[in-house]
């Protein structure tokens, strides 16, 4: 779900960030009247029209975030009689030797880099192939909207049957039409595959939006760039590397970071196909279980602190690299 | 490689038309290899759902034949009577749009009014706190799953529907925020400049001409509010039992009506159904969703 | 659900018409007669007719048969309070018959009653019920709860000793004795539940076995002699299927493997931790050796209905499960009736080895933020009396926790094999260490399952499995003050 609010959330914004490029100049500053009665006036009601946005935000997301951090340098277990202790660090430092968090770790390390990289390159590819003017890319367009609408929890299901071992239509395809696999694998069950089988069920939900946000960069790329470099002979693989990829670039690292973000946080696809097995088990699944299955709420917290602060840091290195227009 | 060289061709035939009628051996191939690469992408992406869809009809003794029979012999509707006819499915998916309209109206409304005032009134603080909506929309839920449940639970909302609503406003309304603020910003002032002259206040003219400007805007991000609230699993799971479960935790639990089945047709049939409605709002709203996905990732 | 149409016996199809008022008083009895009832049966057939319009709601579902006889001397004074119930999951083959006999409850006492669908699997029902009953919520009034749980259980319920301890006395005194936490009952015995293995009478025959496998040898041999034997015109076809999700059924599992080859029940009522051994070593390797040869590989992502799902419809030699399996085996439409035959689990060939059963089952908790706590009571009172016990061992196969049904000559003639195993149920069966970790079980259980199920799945031996498990509950102890 996230997966569509966000990458959603940031194309439509950035729509609207370029905009100022399009539209007359000094868009944020509507009027300029000086009188000081005037902006006083403005200024009280700019603030009672964001007055409810931030209570609701203060209320929903800052005070559980704050309780977040602070419970995590507690004992705190739900439904304990015991009462709450401060224990400094102690959770932090039993996260560091849990095996079983290093592995959510290491899974999630790897889910990342895996969908996101496949996911870039393959996106790279489909758009450029719906970039070039041929009868019917709507159609293709309109084909990819699909894997992005369905819910994930759906899709997991969807696949967790395409898998299935005995009877699923991909072990089918493998062994009985293409031949290209001896017996049915039990793609989610075998420790071997079920990782990679869940980062293609990622991929094939993501690759489309991915696709779709860079087509979007390449259709600023004007053709005759293209022309002159044929020109001074070129070859289109020169082309690519040397034209397409570095006009593609912001369109480029905005996707990438907020792919990134997402797949840091993953939990919907790898629980409903694996649930908390050790095999996948992901630094998310790692926390809700922690805190809701075992009630370690305190150490729960304490991992949900370590993704948040992972998540942040993705954030300040990515934003780094592409520089947020001043808002 | 072959991919890159295969869309050249293709991408500078549009500007190259005189060379692009000499048709020749390798034009020929890259051209067929263009194709079956379209059709591949169109068929991986389409090829699940109508995978399910074809499934969830298929007679239950083909739903699980070997080999895979591929087109159903008869079309048999039981799984879809069994979900249609199963009281905890229907309340599920009376759940899920209560809570997602709700949800949507809720943020729609007072995001709209944060999002005039952050896009179109100077006032102390507007830069912080565009910078605070935008990290709200980056953080991720999973950290304050348990402080929010602790609050929820001494709220007495365990298992209620306003508990799932609470929840989704912490990512539904930054994410609001952020979108319109952006979408006032780009208006052009004109027009509620020659409101403000003609005496109407700045809620007036907020209300009068901002407002019914905005609505392409706000059906917009209504409608992709309305998705991730609908597709929301964490919170679903961790927040509610019974009486307020909404689909997505109900179709992750799903299981069969008899034990000499597998649950699959089930499933597959109450996924299409919480599926369809997306599906079908998705393609109505296409051309909005690719203009706001497409419109401008780059930045000019 | 299964059985809800189709062919009734006559007698449930009787007592259905004459609930639905298609039948006369006249006919009730003409036919009851044709059919050889007896004359209190006829009678309480008449009785359920006089009942009035609730019987119309109940006997649609109803109509799959049932042998519940209302008891005597319910309270009638509670009638148009509401019993909220949290019972089995949404898709229990048992869901039918329950809400059968809360609507029977409801005709007799006036008492309202709600069938609320519990979680699937035992940790998230646990979390669930914590979560609810954590936050007083009066949402719910009775829980069924694991046998694991009365000490987690005990500080939200309300003590039934203070007026159901007559009732409590015909109970097993040993689960009576567990559910009850500093002289509180937090939960009066419901059914009780023991691992057992399943076979096909039909397959050992056929392929020259005269009995069950006594030794887990035997079982490993007769599975792949079946499996390869039968493999050719079904490729679904395995030997043995059992639960190894990472999830509170591996842990029983797991622990009938150890206990049955003389490994201990990796915590023991003392509080020493005593996984780490070679015996339980040698039972976790060779459970990894089962998968993917005489079981599926996707084993590993098994349930009890995954099981189920297997072996009902005949693509499964053998099948470890509860007792409800059974009914669900014999059911009308199940190609199985007649061919099913169960036993005991069996034992390995270490030292020490012994048949092993893992001890489940639920029982019935009032919650002590009920507002109905007088209903729920009559309601607990009701579900765990002798004559819906005996009714849901006739109809569900579920194990009673009350001796004298076990001795029931209707039972012994219907569930043969509950009678022959009531030893185990009595008091053989192996638990799970749950009282000695207290609130604490749930990370004992994770702790288990989920290495076990990394040795299943390859990514673990046996050996460095166990001693992972002991360095986790060696911290889980620790912080109970072990």
């Amino acid at each position: 779900m996230a997966v569509t609010l966000f990458a959603a959330g940031n194309a439509m914004s950035q729509q609207v960030v370029s905009a100022p490029a399009v539209l007359p100049p000094k868009p944020g500053r509507s009027v300029d009247i000086p009188q000081s009665g005037w902006m006083k006036a403005r200024e009280r009601l700019a603030w009672y029209l964001v007055a409810p946005t931030i209570v609701v935000v203060v209320l929903v997301a800052l005070y559980p975030l704050f309780q977040s951090f602070r419970l995590s340098f507690t004992n705190a277990r739900f439904g304990s009689p015991r009462p709450e202790q401060y224990v400094g660090f102690t959770n932090y430092i039993r996260l560091l030797s849990d095996d079983v968090f290093l592995k959510a770790l290491q899974h999630t390390v790897v889910f990342t880099i895996a969908s996101v990289v496949i996911e870039t390159v393959l996106g790279i590819v489909i758009a450029l192939i719906i970039n070039s003017n041929f009868s019917g890319r709507g159609i293709i367009r309109t084909s990819m909207l699909i894997p992005w609408a369905i819910p994930t929890v759906v899709s997991s299901q969807l696949w967790r049957f395409m898998y299935n071992q005995d009877n699923g239509v991909i072990n089918d395809l493998l062994v009985n039409r293409l031949r290209i696999l001896d017996s049915p694998v039990a793609w989610i069950a075998n420790a071997g595959t079920s990782l990679p089988a869940i980062i293609a069920v990622d991929v094939w939900k993501t690759t489309p939006f991915m696709a779709l946000l860079l087509l979007a960069g390449l259709q600023i790329i004007p053709g005759d760039v293209y022309e002159a470099a044929t020109v001074d002979g070129a070859s289109k693989w020169q082309q690519f590397w040397q034209i397409t990829l570095p006009l593609l670039r912001p369109a480029l690292l905005v996707a990438l970071i907020f792919r990134t973000l997402d797949a840091f946080r993953v939990f919907d696809v790898v629980f409903v196909m694996k649930g908390a097995a050790l095999d996948t088990i992901t630094l998310a699944i790692y926390a809700r279980q922690t805190m809701i299955d075992e009630q370690f709420l305190g150490r729960g917290a304490a991992a949900s602190v370590v993704i948040f602060f992972c998540i942040a840091i993705l954030v300040i290195i990515y934003s780094r690299l592409v520089r947020v227009e001043e808002v | 490689m072959a991919t890159t060289t295969a869309i050249r061709p293709a991408a500078a035939s549009t500007s190259t038309i005189t060379r692009a009628s000499q048709w020749t051996l390798g034009k020929v191939l890259n051209r067929i290899l263009f194709w079956v690469l379209v059709l591949f992408i169109i068929i991986y992406t389409v090829f699940p759902f109508v995978w399910a869809v074809l499934s969830s009809i298929k007679p239950s003794v083909e739903l699980f034949s070997t080999p895979v029979q591929y087109w159903p012999s008869a079309i048999n509707l039981a799984f879809y009577e069994y979900v249609l006819a199963n009281g905890d499915f229907l309340r599920a998916l009376r759940n899920s749009v209560i809570v997602s309209f709700t949800t949507v109206a809720i943020s729609l409304t007072l995001g709209s009014l944060c999002a005039y005032a952050m896009g179109r009134l100077q006032f102390r603080g507007r830069v912080p706190l565009m910078y605070l909506i935008l990290s709200m929309t980056m953080f991720p839920q999973i950290a304050i799953l348990g402080s929010l449940f602790q609050i929820i639970s001494s709220a007495g909302l365990f298992d209620r529907l306003p508990a799932l609503i609470i929840a989704y406003l912490t990512f539904t309304l930054p994410f609001t925020v952020w979108v319109l603020t952006n979408f006032f910003k780009a208006m052009p002032g004109e027009l509620e400049e020659a409101a403000l002259v003609d005496g109407a206040t700045p809620f007036q003219a907020f209300v009068r001409i901002l407002l019914p400007l905005a609505a392409p805007g706000l059906v917009t991000t209504g409608l992709l509010a309305f998705i991730a609230a609908w597709n929301e699993y964490l919170y679903a799971l961790t927040f509610t039992q019974t009486r307020a479960r909404t689909v997505q935790p109900a179709i992750a639990s799903f299981t069969g009506n008899t034990q000499f089945e597998l649950p699959w047709g089930n499933i597959l049939a109450a996924s299409v159904l919480v599926t369809l409605p997306l599906v079908i709002l998705v393609l109505i709203f296409q051309r909005k969703i690719l203009a706001g996905l497409t419109a401008g990732a780059v930045k000019g | 659900m299964h059985g809800s149409n189709s062919t009734s016996s006559p007698v449930s199809r009787l007592v259905a018409e004459s609930l639905t008022g298609h039948l006369s008083r006249r006919d009730v009895m003409r036919r009851g007669a044709a059919l050889g009832l007896s004359a209190p049966v006829i009678g309480m057939i008449l009785s359920m007719q006089q009942r009035g319009a609730l019987a119309q709601d109940a006997t649609p579902a109803g109509a799959s048969g049932n042998s519940i006889v209302v008891p005597e001397g319910l309270r009638t004074d509670l009638a148009g309070s509401r019993v909220r119930a949290v019972l089995s999951e949404a898709s229990s083959p048992d869901r039918a018959w329950l809400e059968e006999a809360m609507s029977l409850f409801t005709e007799a006492t006036g008492i309202e009653t709600e069938f609320i669908p519990g979680e699937t699997q035992a940790t998230d029902r646990l979390a669930i019920y914590n979560q609810q009953l954590g936050a007083q919520s009066p949402d719910n009034d009775v829980f069924q709860i694991d046998v694991i749980w009365p000490g987690i259980m005990a500080q939200h319920a309300v003590d039934l000793n203070a007026t159901l301890s007559e009732l409590a006395a015909l109970h097993f005194p040993a689960i009576v004795e567990n559910n009850t936490v500093n002289g509180a009952l937090v939960g009066m015995p419901w059914f009780t539940d023991a691992g057992l293995l399943y076979y096909r009478t039909d397959l050992l025959e056929k392929y020259g076995f005269e009995a069950a496998p006594e030794t887990w040898d035997e079982l490993e041999e007769m599975a792949k002699t079946i499996q390869d034997g039968e493999s050719p015109d079904n490729a679904s076809f395995r030997g043995f299927v059992w639960q190894g999700n990472a999830y509170e059924g591996l842990t029983c599992n797991g622990l009938e493997w150890q206990y049955s080859n003389g490994g201990g029940r990796i915590i023991e009522p003392d509080g020493t931790i005593t996984i780490n051994n070679p015996q339980a070593i040698a039972s976790f390797d060779r459970a990894r050796g089962w998968v993917g040869t005489i079981s599926p590989e996707d084993v590993t992502t098994y349930n009890e209905p995954s099981s189920l799902n297997a072996f009902a419809p005949g693509n499964a030699a053998f099948m470890r499960n509860w007792p409800y399996a059974y009914s669900v085996t014999q059911a009308a439409d199940s190609p199985l009736v007649g061919k099913v035959g169960v036993a005991q689990l069996p034992m390995g060939d270490d030292e020490g080895s012994t048949h092993a059963a893992t001890l489940g089952g639920w029982q019935l908790m009032v919650s002590k933020y009920s507002q109905n706590q007088d209903a729920a009571i009559e309601f607990v009172k009701y579900m765990c009396s002798p004559e819906l016990e005996k009714a849901f061992t006739i109809d569900r196969s579920h194990s009673p926790t009350i001796s004298a049904v076990y001795d029931d000559p209707e039972v012994i003639e219907k569930q043969e094999f509950l009678s022959r195993l009531k030893p185990v149920f009595e008091g053989g069966a192996v638990a799970r260490p749950s009282t000695v970790t207290s609130d604490l079980y749930n990370s004992v259980s994770i702790a288990y399952f989920t290495r076990l199920n990394q040795v299943l799945t390859g990514q673990a031996d046996g050996a460095s499995a166990v001693a992972q498990i002991e360095a986790d509950l060696q911290d889980i102890m620790a912080d109970l003050g072990y």
